[in-house]
């Protein structure tokens, strides 16, 4: 047990659905992640998800790539992420999941990666380029260290397909909503695939991300699931340049409108 | 090499689409079943007459194939030994060997029932000849392109629009293939379900390399029986320009059992040593890039780094999978020429020869005076002229003495 796994059992016994934010490591500026942090998770998020930036984030949206960008010209880097994740540890326990591309990762080195993640206080990892079959050389790494490596499901994925890697992924599944990039607006939670999820998927809590950005979207996703995720909604606040205070406040009414389970 | 290293070499891909350490799949789980569906098409199909009859039929009737091969006889006698040929792809439809490609793909796209094409192009030509098939085929067809391509290949774009496709000028980052590539990928990503996508190099995930391998190898195998009939021996020499990779994977892989040697010619834009340049294989490092695992231009904390050639063809951070295992294994040779050093030799090329190569070749050209210094007198040396250079007439005039 994490401390990823330990609050979405703890959720699961209150009834409670999860929450899940994604922030880009950096951004706005070099040092505002762990401050960031902190505030969402006293505003009610139950995960933070830290997004660590790559110059080619191809299944990213607008809103992310560039937050991304602007994260990299800020000078972050996975060794200030990780020390980042050190200071929120000295007063958080809130679960920190590090999702990114593979490149940088290769970079600095896999199994040293996946080692200073865990020490410095990570607890999953999510690494969308990386497909069921090729996750399967990183998974002796990351079991051994102790974090959950969460994977994902589309609405193109096979039902068989969604059992295989609900079984191969620990913490939680992230279901993709929609059939695109990140912050795809306007499209709606297909019902018909988060049914399929529920059928197919046993094993894990299923929580649902991309293009969820209002408290209803959120509370209609929260339905059909165990949980949601959202990204681009809280980095488009903040490249506006939104108050942490009123940012907190709307994270607030997200959690309020989730429903029981 | 060894023999046994040799056949290892021959069997590649593996069924994961890895040529050794190199390739694989590095996409969102959105686009795996779509790899999935198009990995048993084209296994169904790489072997089935009807199928490779159509492609064959297509190549010789619509692409304009068998090209020539053309015997450089002032090239030849300006390095004073060797004997220097050059396969003629500037001949083939639209200009340059990508049609071959596009020719193959787009009876891909006809057999798995999607309706919407799209492609990423950087100097246009694959643009140019994927709009060609699509126009062809009576299916809408959707082009990304870099701005800053869309400004120096602009007669590409007018070919492109005059086709009926939609050209989408793309403005985030290095403006150039780069990007236009990731915004093809986020463009399927998003629409999988009716959309084919046609990548122009044998770069992306799994089965793409293997595919646009081997419809571009029809490159090699006339090469392979030009060279007989034309000297009663196999060529000793191939020489390619390598931005993807994939003229010169289609030259060489026919002969990678053979004992000729092999040249790949990257573009080392304004010099190696000055950081702006597009040697990907001289001096990259492996990474993920597009969806699969080659060498690639990055930086100490793996982000990629802007790659610069003055032909917008070979302005490209990575490089085909295979060419990566090709390199670590010592078949083939990679070696890079600077920008002025390939504008040099595509003046030379069009004053002894009467050919204006495309920039992308001018690169395999301006490697020839360095190679023609090994060579003996009845070496028989291939370069493939990839393509024309109409498309680089204005850069080619800004540049002229």
């Amino acid at each position: 047990m994490n401390r990823l796994t330990t609050v979405l059992s703890t959720l699961r016994e209150r009834r409670k659905k999860a929450l899940a934010l994604f922030l880009t490591a950096g951004y706005p500026a070099a040092d505002s992640t762990p401050g960031l942090v902190l505030s969402l998770a006293a505003a009610g998020a139950d995960i933070i998800e830290i997004g660590m930036p790559f110059s080619d984030p191809l299944a990213d949206g607008p809103v992310i790539q560039q937050s991304s960008a602007t994260a990299i010209g800020n000078g972050v880097t996975i060794t200030g992420i990780l020390d980042g994740i050190r200071k929120i540890r000295e007063s958080s326990t809130v679960p920190l999941v590090l999702m990114g591309y593979i490149n940088p990762i290769l970079s600095y080195g896999s199994d040293r990666f996946f080692r200073d993640a865990a020490s410095s206080g990570a607890d999953g990892v999510i690494l969308p380029e990386l497909t069921l079959e090729e996750s399967v050389r990183f998974k002796t790494e990351i079991d051994r260290n102790g974090l959950s490596q969460i994977l994902l499901v589309a609405p193109t994925t096979p039902s068989e397909r969604i059992t295989a890697i609900d079984a191969a992924s620990g913490g939680f599944l992230y279901c993709v909503s929609t059939t695109g990039v990140t912050g795809s607006a306007g499209k709606g939670t297909p019902e018909d695939f988060l049914f399929r999820v529920k059928a197919c998927a046993k094993k894990n809590p299923a929580l649902v991300g991309f293009g969820i950005s209002t408290a209803a979207e959120a509370r209609h996703a929260a339905l059909l699931s165990d949980g949601v995720i959202i990204g681009s909604a809280l980095i488009r606040r903040l490249s506006e340049g939104e108050p942490v205070a009123s940012i907190s406040g709307w994270v607030r009414s997200i959690r309020e409108a989730l429903p029981a389970t | 090499m060894t023999g046994e290293e040799r056949e290892a070499v021959l069997s590649w891909p593996d069924r994961r689409g890895y040529f050794g350490p190199y390739g694989g799949q590095f996409v969102p789980e959105t686009l795996v079943p779509a790899l999935r569906e198009l990995e048993s098409l084209y296994e169904s199909l790489r072997n089935d007459a009807s199928f490779q009859g159509e492609y064959h039929r297509l190549l010789t009737d619509y692409a304009g194939r068998p090209t020539p091969l053309t015997f450089a006889a002032r090239l030849t006698a300006h390095f004073g030994k060797g004997r220097v040929y050059l396969k003629r792809e500037d001949l083939c439809h639209t200009g340059a060997h990508k049609i071959n490609n596009t020719v193959g793909q787009i009876l891909l796209a006809m057999r798995s029932g999607k309706t919407r094409i799209i492609a990423e192009t950087g100097a246009g030509q694959h643009g140019v000849a994927t709009a060609t098939v699509a126009a062809k085929m009576g299916l809408d067809c959707c082009v990304y392109m870099g701005e800053e391509d869309v400004a120096r290949q602009r007669l590409n774009v007018r070919r492109m629009e005059m086709l009926g496709a939609t050209v989408v000028t793309v403005r985030t980052g290095s403006r150039t293939l780069k990007d236009a590539t990731s915004e093809a990928i986020r463009d399927w990503v998003s629409n999988v379900k009716d959309t084919f996508y046609i990548i122009g190099s044998v770069v992306g995930p799994h089965p793409y390399p293997l595919m646009v391998r081997d419809f571009q190898s029809v490159i090699g195998r006339e090469t392979s029986a030009q060279v007989l009939e034309a000297e009663g021996k196999a060529p000793e020499y191939l020489l390619a320009c390598v931005g993807g990779g994939s003229n010169a994977i289609g030259l060489f892989h026919p002969f990678l059992g053979s004992s000729a040697i092999m040249t790949g010619v990257e573009a080392a834009g304004e010099g190696l040593d000055t950081g702006r340049h597009a040697a990907t294989l001289t001096r990259g490092r492996p990474g993920v890039l597009h969806g699969s695992l080659s060498y690639l231009l990055q930086d100490a904390n793996g982000q990629v780094q802007l790659a610069h050639s003055i032909s917008a063809g070979l302005d490209y951070p990575g490089v085909g999978p295979e060419h990566s295992a090709l390199k670590d294994s010592g078949r083939v040779r990679y070696v890079s020429v600077t920008d002025s050093e390939a504008l040099e030799a595509a003046r030379l090329l069009s004053r002894l020869e009467g050919i204006i190569p495309a920039l992308e070749t001018a690169h395999a050209l301006a490697y020839l005076k360095t190679m023609m210094m090994e060579t003996r007198d009845d070496d028989v040396v291939v370069v493939s002229l990839s393509g024309r250079g109409d498309k680089d007439m204005e850069t080619y005039s800004t540049h002229s003495e």
